[in-house]
């Protein structure tokens, strides 16, 4: 048996070296009796140590010995723990994994868990001190602010969570003292120390408002004091400043409720009636002009004609000169046009707009718009499918649709999609029977059928995708083309004059 | 007389706690290392102390005036309540919040604030305090603004590059308990304003051809809150309408809070004790939807009028509902499968299928992966295990709900 002497107070170094040596000579966990210091000074019957001198640690060959990455970050967790057994169960798992090289992907091993447990301890540890550290302001007449803090934690965290500290109050001096050891830090360095310290006993004014918070923000009809302990469990009481108010809270609590239930329903105050008065009288928005396109989207903005308006963000009405000579009429609006409220902004209007820029069709002066004005989808998960209207939803919208033509009076309407079709012919054609054709429409109209942009988005062999998107093409052509004859002046001027 | 600082402190936190809300979490990694002044957030939340109500205390929750031109018959600040009155200065809130924060009281600063004179004019005070912190003060602790409903798109555009989080409570889970007891609001609104404030969050995210560099704006997303209880919407609209929100404007999270008595109580209110277990089951119901991979139909379609089973969890619910896809081989079902065995969570499922990947698992291994062997053992085979028919007994449920209570002689 082979007893190796560590200081034990959370340095994780000394046990590499340790470890190193007594792997390389290939020494069984079972036979090395790990000791701290602290301990053994205490343990008078003990055996007297052979301790692994510095030199001879330092003087172990580096070679040949590997752990899987995973390791490093645990031991040097659960090396912090306060456990005697700490370092042997280090070892036993490092010994193992030199066979067992997956051992660590193996969270069911009982040496394996018990490692994640010290761990986890470890964790919650450091936590718990990030947490519930209370700095007391002290007066120390420098420029820079001094604060001092007393905090007991379970294991050797000083040095691990200190940085934590640094990082947070950079441009105050301060300390935090425990009984396993003391970090402090000064603007420029920060220094850790394992000498216990003692508890300096401070107090600080500001507590008395954190004290006012605390008490304030608890609400005594949701008493649960169990799930306030789990966290908050009474061994950190003592330093926090707040928390000599708990037994007082938890014992009015349900007497408070009482006396809420009993002080219900009083007469408002007077300067309720006040504003109540002066609401009334706020003059309403100015009304656009009736029988105006902006009259219409008014209206549109509360239709309820159906039921998809209950899950949609708000209507999105077409857009464009009231006088434009084309009117292009899309499906419904996606996602983005549901949050953006505008038709036409997503992947493919986007694609719309491309293709429409090469061939001369400009957007801007054309009147963009959808058969059915709110979005229709189902939620999964964090993603919104679009689903496609239903018959009675285009029905219902095509009031909308009818209004827009009239007021708008287009000589070109280009119907993308099936459900533009739909809405705007009745006819029950199908739109590859139609499409790229100028029909005759309405009162001296012209319609040309093709499909949506989103159908060419959808195709997912590229060769396939490349000649519908041609079609498209041509088909938008045709239309700037008709555009261009008529004189609608849709075109961008730059290609009408070339 | 004006009232002390520590009088308001007390009317206005007390006000503030009705929002559930208090989480420091989900936001981007920064500390004062290099800017030499004070605050860091590190991903994860920190609850620095718990009220005996079991709520984490993470921010310092206070309302900047209590004063409302609003008459929400669910909220304790409505105008026609009788509630006491203040209100903080800009400098006070910064003052508080910076000297909270010091003591390590505090991970940063939740505001929030009735409307007074305008929504514009109560969104702009809202701001003063976040750009005050940042920029005078170089504060980088955690801040979570509430946008005020109508508020300017230029203010909330403005607060984005201050707060971590923002979020704006749409109360009810339906258009018409809104409009019923908050005449005040408008629910399209409130929607519009969540729609635009997703659109600028991944505005800012999109990668620009003169730098890899995101511009910061709302790095914790934005959430909101459903008030429990208060209407009689059942589980499944509750439920439906945040996978709604969740889908629709990308929220971090949908807070549940059961609606709890305040003083002063609108005649047009439940006085009740809050449902508490109610509120609970919809939080669970809501992490299956989101990380089990449950839909809202499977979750509630068991329960014949729509509210969730109160004494059983929704996973165990859904899995007595489903017996014939069950027992589950812990050995070789698919994670899809493992994640709907009640009793599995995440990280045992991950352990899980590490571990069986170099042995096979026995109910002992579960134990060690901090699994409830008690529980899982219905649904479950592993080597040397098999649950016989147990599944197909007819008093499971009963196995597992909670004892009755026998009731006291008086």
């Amino acid at each position: 048996m082979r007893t190796v002497m560590l200081e034990g107070k959370g340095d994780f170094t000394e046990w590499r070296n340790a470890a190193r040596a007594l792997l390389q000579a290939r020494v069984p966990p079972q036979e090395i009796d790990w000791r701290c210091r602290e301990d053994a000074a205490r343990d008078l019957f003990g055996p007297t140590p052979e301790a692994l001198s510095d030199a001879e640690a330092d003087n172990v060959p580096q070679s040949g010995l590997t752990v899987p990455q995973a390791f490093l970050p645990l031991a040097e967790a659960a090396i912090c723990h306060s456990d005697p057994a700490r370092f042997q169960l280090l070892y036993r798992v490092l010994f193992r994994l030199q066979e067992e090289r997956a051992l660590l992907e193996i969270r069911s091993d009982a040496d394996v868990a018990q490692l994640h447990a010290m761990e986890k301890s470890v964790r919650r540890d450091c936590h718990k001190m990030t947490a519930f550290v209370r700095f007391k302001e002290i007066d120390g007449g420098t420029l820079r602010r001094q604060f001092l803090a007393w905090f007991e934690p379970d294991h050797h965290i000083v040095a691990r969570a200190a940085p934590f500290f640094q990082r947070r109050f950079t441009d105050m001096d301060w300390v935090i003292a425990t009984p396993k050891g003391t970090a402090a830090w000064d603007g420029i360095s920060l220094t850790t120390s394992t000498e216990p310290a003692d508890n300096p006993m401070l107090t600080d004014d500001t507590d008395m408002l954190w004290r006012t918070y605390f008490s304030n923000i608890f609400n005594p009809a949701r008493l649960k004091v169990k799930m306030m302990q789990t966290e908050m469990p009474k061994k950190y009481w003592k330093n926090l400043p707040e928390a000599e108010l708990i037994p007082g809270m938890i014992a009015s609590a349900e007497a408070s409720v009482i006396a809420m239930a009993e002080r219900a329903a009083r007469d408002a105050p007077l300067f309720h009636e006040r504003l109540q008065a002066a609401a009334r009288t706020v003059p309403e928005a100015p009304r656009p002009t009736a029988g105006t396109l902006e009259e219409l989207r008014e209206e549109a903005r509360t239709c309820t004609r159906c039921a998809l308006h209950c899950k949609a963000t708000q209507t999105v009405f077409g857009e464009g000169p009231a006088d434009a000579g084309t009117m292009i009429v899309g499906e419904q609006p996606g996602d983005q046009e549901d949050l953006a409220g505008r038709p036409f902004v997503g992947p493919a209007g986007k694609l719309f707009d491309t293709v429409a820029g090469e061939v001369g069709l400009d957007r801007s002066r054309a009147y963009v718009t959808n058969a059915v004005k709110h979005f229709k989808y189902e939620p999964r998960g964090k993603r919104r499918i679009h689903q496609k209207p239903n018959m009675g939803e285009v029905q219902q919208c095509k009031w909308w649709l009818k209004l827009e033509l009239d007021l708008i009076k287009p000589k070109l309407v280009v119907a993308m999609g099936a459900t533009a079709l739909a809405a705007l012919t009745d006819s029950r054609q199908r739109l590859s029977d139609l499409r790229g054709r100028m029909l005759p429409f309405g009162e001296g109209q012209t319609l040309l059928v093709t499909v949506h942009p989103s159908y060419l988005l959808r195709i997912p062999d590229a060769e396939r995708r490349a000649e519908e998107t041609a079609r498209f093409r041509s088909d938008l052509a045709a239309a700037a083309d008709f555009a261009r004859k008529a004189g609608i002046g849709d075109v961008s001027r730059g290609i009408a004059a070339g | 007389m004006k009232k002390s600082l520590n009088e308001r402190l007390a009317i206005l936190s007390d006000a503030a706690k009705y929002d559930a809300s208090c989480a420091s979490s989900g936001t981007v990694k920064r500390d004062s290392s290099k800017s030499g002044g004070l605050g860091s957030t590190e991903g994860s939340g920190i609850c620095h102390a718990y009220a005996p109500d079991g709520r984490c205390i993470s921010l310092l929750k206070i309302l900047m005036t209590n004063f409302c031109i609003y008459d929400c018959a669910y909220c304790i600040n409505r105008s026609s309540s009788n509630v006491e009155r203040a209100r903080f200065s800009v400098e006070e809130v910064v003052w508080l919040t910076l000297e909270f924060y010091r003591r390590n009281y505090i991970e940063g600063l939740f505001l929030s604030s009735g409307i007074i004179r305008s929504s514009d004019y109560t969104m702009e005070e809202m701001v003063r305090i976040a750009r005050e912190l940042r920029v005078t003060h170089n504060f980088r602790g955690y801040i979570h603004l509430k946008s005020i409903p109508e508020a300017s798109p230029l203010l909330i555009e403005e607060a984005g590059l201050y707060a971590d989080r923002m979020s704006i409570n749409i109360e009810l889970p339906t258009d018409t308990g809104l409009n019923r007891l908050a005449p005040e609001k408008q629910p399209a609104n409130i929607r519009r304003s969540m729609g635009e404030l997703r659109l600028k969050i991944e505005a800012a995210n999109d990668p620009t051809l003169q730098t890899k560099r995101r511009k910061r704006f709302v790095p914790a997303g934005q959430s909101t809150q459903v008030i429990v209880g208060a209407d009689q919407a059942n589980d499944r609209v509750i439920l439906g309408t945040s996978a709604r929100l969740y889908g629709s404007y990308d929220l971090r999270r949908v807070y549940y809070s059961a609606f709890s008595p305040i003083p002063d109580a609108s005649r047009n209110l439940p006085l009740i004790k809050p449902p508490l277990m109610r509120e609970h089951r919809l939080y669970q119901a809501d992490w299956l939807y989101r990380f089990y991979g449950f839909g809202i139909e499977e979750i509630t379609e068991s329960q014949p009028d729509g509210m969730l089973d109160l004494k059983l969890d929704p996973k165990l619910a859904w899995a007595l509902a489903n017996r014939h896809r069950f027992p589950v081989d812990i050995n070789t079902a698919e994670r899809e499968m493992l994640l709907r065995v009640p009793g599995l969570g995440t990280k045992a499922v991950k352990g899980i299928l590490s571990a069986r990947r170099h042995r096979r698992l026995r109910l002992e291994d579960l134990a060690r992966l901090h699994v409830s062997v008690k529980k899982v053992q219905s649904f479950l085979v592993a080597d040397g295990w098999s649950p016989h028919r147990l599944i197909d007994r007819s008093d499971l449920r009963s196995m597992f709900e909670p004892k009755p209570e026998q009731l006291a002689l008086l």
